[in-house]
């Protein structure tokens, strides 16, 4: 099958390690993976601003370079949402609809599309799982401590793969980090002390790597993180299940 | 006048459709409803006794409040030197220490009892007393509130309620206080003793 | 539009306070979740009441009306008012007509939107609220902080001075036993000289004519038994069809708001007392306006459990009074732009949209959307500031071309690896203040793509 790799801008520009796992991971797994090199931004942070209009060019944008895959696969959860839940201002022609269904966050798509049951990484260090919330309450990749339902979480089922990795239970299971896109700088001072409280949580059970299924909540926590000169570090999980070291 | 335009606005504005859900059959649970009664009053701050008839029930009493100086019950039986019946203004019922009173329906998923006016004779009585005591047949204990509103018709008294404990708050700083505006305590006496102890 | 900003960022200057505030609610919130947790039909709960109340915007005309005519057979006068200058209006006029000097008040967060208190004291009444909370911020002269816990935010030393002030509490007593035990004294007094008593309402049932109303202390029944007088003031969305329905929404109330199973009182007043005389106010007040308003109109159903307050991680960091409206946090976000656009329009700003506020709400309320929905109406109706609008629209035709998007990303990397830190780390920077700036690689993933490929 063929995938068209969506990496996110923020994660094209200051993490590219991110989207070098996630293509190597799925070529792993036997995916012929395509990454259009024509690629920006999915819109999301004109629209949260409420600047929605300001994004519908990027969304025709999105639409009309990924149309032809059958699958496209992002390693992260809120970028994925985004394209699913609010590509609906713009015509929902066929090509739209189709891109918005099959646009996937990496865990959806290794769990739900190739049902992998195991993968080949080692990860010999304590873990702590950000559950993301746009991946966690917009995508359901897994059960949030308000619902009453059978607990389940993709991206824990996929660390559960890695050799070694002993992952936390949190005092906090799911609380937002506190990024929210243009919140961070528009309430920044609210925004940095929700990323101080997770990360207490974290420390507080001794955790060494904080993964998450968007980098863009680890590149908020990362900041504290190096501001504080804390030995703590971030990986997304990508980077984890596709096996690189620390 | 408001009325009308409040409705004419209202018939404007409003979505159609939406169709009244029916209300499912929920499962009962395994465990028998009077042992989660009285597991849900304990919980609310309540204690359950169980006694069985009017002597049983003023020993209770007696034993739990000995220096009670006005008692106020309609409850035939039970030792009432608060005459209900001439009372005009209800807040003369200010300085009553215990009320006994019968509840009609107990509901076993969170320790409410269903009391009417017609119960309460004054319907701030369950209220205004120190201490209330509620009386309750074990036989008249549903599972949860779809049943008690099965059962109960709300509008059958011009005033009815359900009480799950003693008054209580937690307005400051979440601290939980027993005793704030009503009773200060609450002790559900349920007849007749379950036979199995 | 940056007021809540404003107002967080003073409350969370003292970290230790923030903290324990933030921590009393997550309390309230991790009680709520051990009480849903025990009902296994929950989620079925949540959707039958969502239903329920999806069908009373839908018929909300009938069901008034049904309802007026069911509680004018019970013996209960009934008003309708427009806005709040008009039910306030109809209260005093009640109490003018019985001459009531003393009234005691039981929670109602309609009474707090219209400025009923402030109304009913200017013209010479007495007014006491009774909820314990209540009093509290009354004594203060504070709004609420909260609609479940007014007081949440104060500590109990502060309520203990405040008592020693106005109350004759003993110096230095915080113990909220004690506390509790004075106010308990001080408003029983209160009950037994009032003319009237006002409560507000959480459900009122069409089919019957009647209204319920719950509380733990028993302070609405206090007043409402001992005084002579009763007023229910509800807003229209306050009806529900039938009485069977308050089953899914006794279970659903107490359990979201505070972890309980129930209210301590759940209270059904059909009809008067003996020689009683007993009033509904119905208050529309912009909520027909909601009503029309199609992707927010979902806001009517709210039951008022607090519950988005409590889950919130901004609401517990920054205080219902950074919200600067008698609703605060995520509920409050999405019903006051309706009120007023430009002076709200910071609220549905003040989120991450992390959606825990719509998966703790027992009817569904789809609150983190609202507040995506109505910040794209505040940029539409010009709210944004300009250089923020400007901004954007830079940004939206960067984003959406790749050259462009290309060459400012390789711009943006080189300037955070060359720029010396005080050229980077400044005023300007909102991020750098509390955190460090990303480091940036020398090769985005596209370039690496890209050469990875010519190699081949």
């Amino acid at each position: 099958m063929k995938v068209g790799l969506f990496i996110p801008c923020y994660i094209d520009q200051f993490y590219p390690q991110v989207g070098i796992s996630t293509l190597e991971l799925l070529e792993k797994l036997g995916c012929e993976v395509e990454y259009p090199t024509g690629q920006a931004c999915c819109g999301q942070p004109m629209a949260n601003t409420g600047c929605e209009e300001d994004a519908v060019a990027a969304y025709h944008h999105f639409v009309e370079l990924f149309q032809t895959y059958e699958y496209i696969v992002a390693p992260s959860g809120s970028c994925v949402y985004h394209v699913r839940k609010h590509y609906d201002i713009i015509g929902q022609t066929e090509e739209v609809r189709k891109v918005r269904k099959n646009t996937l966050d990496l865990s959806e798509f290794l769990l739900d599309i190739l049902k992998i049951k195991s993968l080949d990484s080692r990860f010999p260090h304590k873990v702590g799982l950000h559950q993301s919330c746009h991946g966690l309450r917009g995508l359901r990749l897994g059960t949030g401590s308000e619902r009453v339902l059978e607990s389940s979480s993709k991206l824990d089922t996929l660390l559960r793969m890695v050799d070694g990795l002993e992952l936390v239970e949190l005092t906090r299971a799911d609380e937002c980090c506190g990024f929210g896109g243009t919140f961070a700088i528009n309430e920044p001072a609210i925004s940095a002390k929700m990323g101080k409280d997770r990360i207490a949580d974290h420390e507080s059970k001794g955790v060494e790597v904080i993964t998450a299924g968007d980098m863009s909540c680890l590149m908020h926590l990362e900041g504290i993180l190096r501001r504080q000169n804390k030995g703590m570090k971030v990986k997304h999980i990508a980077e984890i299940l596709n096996g690189t070291q620390l | 006048m408001s009325k009308n335009e409040i409705l004419a606005a209202i018939r404007r504005n409003k979505p159609t459709g939406a169709v009244l859900p029916s209300i499912p059959t929920f499962p009962e649970g395994k465990a028998s409803p009077v042992v989660t009664f009285i597991t849900m009053v304990e919980t609310g701050g309540g204690q359950v006794i169980r006694a069985s008839g009017p002597g049983a029930l003023q020993a209770a009493i007696e034993n739990r409040f000995p220096d009670a100086k006005r008692i106020a019950s309609p409850i035939p039986g039970v030792k009432s030197n608060v005459a209900l019946g001439a009372i005009h203004s209800p807040s003369e019922l200010e300085p009553v220490d215990v009320a006994v009173i019968s509840g009609r329906l107990g509901v076993a998923e969170n320790g409410a009892i269903w009391v009417t006016e017609e119960d309460c004779i004054h319907r701030v009585l369950p209220f205004i007393t120190q201490h209330l005591f509620l009386l309750l047949d074990e036989a008249a204990i549903v599972h949860n509130m779809h049943q008690a509103y099965e059962q109960i018709q709300v509008d059958a008294s011009g005033f009815g309620l359900f009480i799950a404990g003693p008054s209580k708050t937690a307005d400051i700083e979440q601290s939980l206080v027993i005793g704030a505006q009503g009773a200060r305590s609450l002790t559900v006496v349920l007849e007749p003793p379950l036979t199995s102890g | 539009m940056k007021e809540h900003a404003q107002k967080s960022a003073e409350f969370i200057r003292d970290e230790s306070r923030t903290d324990w505030h933030d921590e009393a609610l997550w309390f309230v919130r991790s009680k709520r979740d051990r009480a849903a947790h025990s009902i296994a039909e929950w989620e079925q709960l949540r959707e039958l009441a969502s239903q329920v109340k999806d069908n009373v915007l839908a018929h909300l005309d009938q069901y008034l009306e049904q309802f007026e005519a069911n509680a004018q057979r019970n013996g209960v006068h009934v008003h309708w008012a427009a806005d709040a200058a008009e039910h306030n209006r109809i209260v005093h006029s009640i109490l003018e007509k019985h001459n009531v000097q003393r009234l005691v008040k039981s929670k109602s967060m309609l009474t707090e939107e219209c400025h009923l208190n402030e109304y009913l004291t200017e013209r010479g009444v007495e007014v006491v609220d009774t909820d314990l909370g209540e009093r509290i911020i009354q004594l203060k002269e504070e709004p609420p902080s909260h609609i479940v816990m007014p007081a949440i935010h104060l500590k109990k030393e502060e309520v203990g001075e405040l008592f020693h002030q106005k109350l004759h509490t003993e110096k230095g007593a915080s113990d909220p036993q004690y506390l509790t035990e004075a106010a308990r004294q001080h408003l029983r007094q209160k009950f037994l000289a009032a003319g009237a008593a006002i409560t507000g309402v959480n459900f009122a049932v069409a089919e019957t004519g009647g209204v319920v109303v719950c509380t733990n202390e028993g302070n609405a029944d206090m007043g409402v038994h001992l005084a002579p007088v009763q007023i229910h003031c509800m807003g229209i969305e306050k009806i529900i069809p039938r009485a069977e329905h308050l089953g899914i929404f006794t279970r659903l109330l107490a359990r979201s708001a505070t972890g309980q199973p129930i209210t301590i009182y759940t209270s059904h007043y059909h009809r008067p007392k003996v020689n009683g005389e007993m009033h509904i106010v119905i208050v529309d007040n912009g909520r027909t306006t909601q009503l029309g308003r199609a992707d927010f109109r979902n806001s009517l159903k709210c039951i008022r459990c607090g519950a988005c307050m409590n889950t919130c991680p901004i609401y517990r960091r920054s205080g219902g009074h950074s919200y600067g409206y008698t609703i605060p946090g995520p509920i409050g976000s999405i019903l006051t732009p309706g009120i007023d656009l430009k002076k709200y329009s910071g609220l549905p700003f003040a989120s991450t949209l992390c959606g825990s506020c719509s998966d703790v709400c027992p009817v569904k309320i789809n609150i983190h959307e609202q507040l995506y929905r109505w910040r794209q109406v505040i940029v539409r109706e010009g709210h944004l500031p300009p250089a923020k609008r400007q901004g954007m629209k830079w940004a939206g035709k960067v984003l959406s071309n790749p050259g462009w998007y290309n060459s400012l990303g390789k711009l943006t990397r080189w300037a955070l690896r060359q720029l010396p830190r005080p050229f980077l780390y400044n005023s300007f920077n909102e991020w750098g203040r509390d955190r460090e700036l990303p480091q940036p690689p020398r090769q985005s993933f596209k370039e690496w793509y890209q050469n990875k490929k010519t190699e081949k």
